[in-house]
């Protein structure tokens, strides 16, 4: 049995839910929570926590090296934030590029892209 | 001397939505010039890269680049010419607008109409008067911000961050990401001016702590920030320092998110009437400034937590100012002034011009404190409420809104009333 504690980010209200895993590390209790968004953001966050990546590459243009901003098209799994940022890193690209093009196709998980937020012609 | 009929000063998020707001208000886009600061249009969001903009206007979440990539397109898309490395010099109450351009060198126009969206700008290190040395390593959080997202250079291997507003949250998570340390976020509050997604996805995400009730109260190092002593401070006792409460942190760089204030230089240097609380211009509905003709929206106005509200007001003065131009505005019939009441700092706009015929009007403003279970009212002198609705919670870092309907008004236009009050109720719960 473990407890996790998280602050609800559904609403200002910010509810400290505390979530209870069993040894299957299945969810065994859900409390504190005031809303079902609420409930179910616990949920997900304690099993499955994902977040959008966002840095800069860079980009060679007529005018010399730029920083293109760069995001994840989905979430990807909240541990491998490091790991995709020395992909990142090591990824350098060159105009033209256009926002949506994908830099990094399979990125950390099958499906997910690196994708390019902004033109350099 | 060249005359325009709409000059909008800044071309960011605000600049950019009243210009497409106003072309689909049947402005010519030929009329209208677009005067941007930077060599390029977009403004912060420019440097914005973290996502969570555009879920109210586009239903997606897009980072700041995307989100102003895509009204820079309706911008082009309409024809409205924008003159970047533009810088105004002054404006005056009649309109008359002056610039200095390379293409244009030093330019006068005389506009039928003005839109202000200059943005606001950072507090700095000389607005909270922090003991110690001046070495350099001490960045405003945008500052910073700026450097590694847009010119690529780290500022810094060591970081303290004073402030808990949105942008220094964002920048801890970031610089850590980039592989810095983040030793700590002090907030000299009880509570955080971020919003909570931040708290949680930026600090805990990483385990950065967050000092509430601490600030940071002398810097270190010669030629470069060695370090920094942080207190905590008594709440009820000014927030002063607490002696013995000190500690040390060995770091190379502070960052500053203690605030933004709008960039109003050109709107004081016009008379126009500011407003305290704000730091921006006192607006009607229609977000025009006691100077008629002249329009204020964004940032520049009041500091907002989402973009996609900085857009939807900046339409608002978009449509009024091609109204005002094409002669189709309705005649005013009356002004009634919005006041506060407990638990609301501030409201925008502060006063209604009733026409015969009143539309809806929405209210944004922001509560004093954090507060749980309230109720929002807006009513008359009387007490006669227009609207109101029940939160579950209510904090000053996120701003709120009631739409008054047009019907409502139309009572306030028959009943005579001069007033309006927001006020907020404390509807059980303990305050926290």
């Amino acid at each position: 049995m473990t407890t996790k504690e998280l602050t609800c980010v559904v609403c200002p209200a910010g509810c400290r839910i505390t979530v209870t895993l069993n040894d299957a590390s299945a969810i065994e209790s859900i409390e504190g929570y005031t809303c079902l968004r609420g409930k179910t953001y616990a949920a997900n966050e304690v099993t499955h926590p994902v977040r959008t990546l966002t840095s800069t590459v860079p980009v060679m243009t007529a005018e010399g090296k730029k920083m293109l901003p760069v995001r994840t098209n989905a979430g990807i799994p909240r541990e491998s934030l490091f790991e995709a940022m020395k992909i990142v890193r090591a990824t350098a690209v060159k105009a033209p590029v256009h926002t949506g093009d994908i830099l990094v196709a399979d990125f950390i998980e099958p499906g997910t892209n690196l994708i390019a937020c902004k033109d350099f012609e | 001397m060249a005359a325009h009929k709409l000059i909008i000063i800044g071309g960011g998020p605000a600049g950019l939505s009243a210009a497409v707001a106003a072309v689909d208000a049947g402005l010519a886009p030929e009329d209208i010039l677009v005067l941007e600061r930077d060599s390029e249009p977009g403004g912060i969001l420019n440097q914005c890269i973290h996502a969570g903009f555009g879920l109210h206007r586009f239903g997606e979440e897009l980072t700041g680049p995307e989100y102003s990539g895509r009204y820079i397109a309706m911008a082009r898309e309409r024809g409205i010419p924008i003159l970047c490395n533009a810088m105004v010099l002054s404006l005056t109450d009649d309109r008359r607008v002056t610039f200095v351009s390379p293409e244009t060198g030093y330019t006068t126009v005389d506009a039928e109409a003005v839109i202000l969206a200059m943005g606001c700008r950072e507090r700095t290190r000389g607005a909270l008067g922090i003991p110690g040395t001046r070495p350099s390593g001490v960045y405003t959080a945008g500052c910073a911000q700026r450097y590694i997202n847009i010119e690529g250079y780290m500022p810094g291997r060591r970081v303290v961050i004073l402030g808990s507003g949105d942008i220094g949250l964002i920048m801890a998570r970031r610089m850590t990401l980039e592989g810095a340390k983040v030793l700590a976020v002090c907030e000299i509050m009880p509570y955080s001016g971020g919003l909570a997604r931040n708290i949680v996805q930026c600090l805990d995400d990483f385990g950065i702590p967050l000092k509430l009730s601490h600030t940071v109260v002398q810097i270190h190092g010669r030629d470069r920030v060695e370090g920094v002593t942080v207190a905590a401070v008594d709440e009820a006792n000014g927030r002063r320092p607490i002696p013995g409460t000190e500690e040390y942190f060995a770091c190379d760089t502070l960052l500053l998110s203690v605030g933004l204030i709008p960039e109003n230089e050109l709107t004081r240097g016009a008379g126009i009437t500011l407003d305290r609380m704000t730091n921006g211009a006192s607006v009607n509905q229609f977000r025009e400034t006691s100077a008629p003709g002249i329009y204020a929206c964004g940032n520049v106005l009041h500091v907002h937590d989402l973009v996609d509200y900085v857009s939807e007001e900046a339409d608002t003065a978009g449509r009024a100012a091609a109204a005002r131009i094409l002669g189709n505005a309705a005649p005013v019939v009356r002004s009634v002034k919005l006041t506060t009441g407990h638990g609301i700092r501030y409201t925008v706009p502060e006063r209604i011009d009733l026409a015969e015929e009143p539309e809806d009007v929405r209210i944004f403003f922001r509560v004093t404190d954090v507060f749980k279970k309230v109720r929002l009212t807006v009513e008359t002198a009387a007490g006669a409420i227009l609207v109101n609705k029940a939160k579950s919670a209510a904090a000053p870092g996120e701003m709120e809104s009631l739409t008054i309907p047009a019907a409502k008004l139309r009572e306030v236009l028959a009943s005579g009333t001069e007033e309006i009050l927001v006020k907020l109720t404390e509807t059980g719960g303990d305050k926290s």
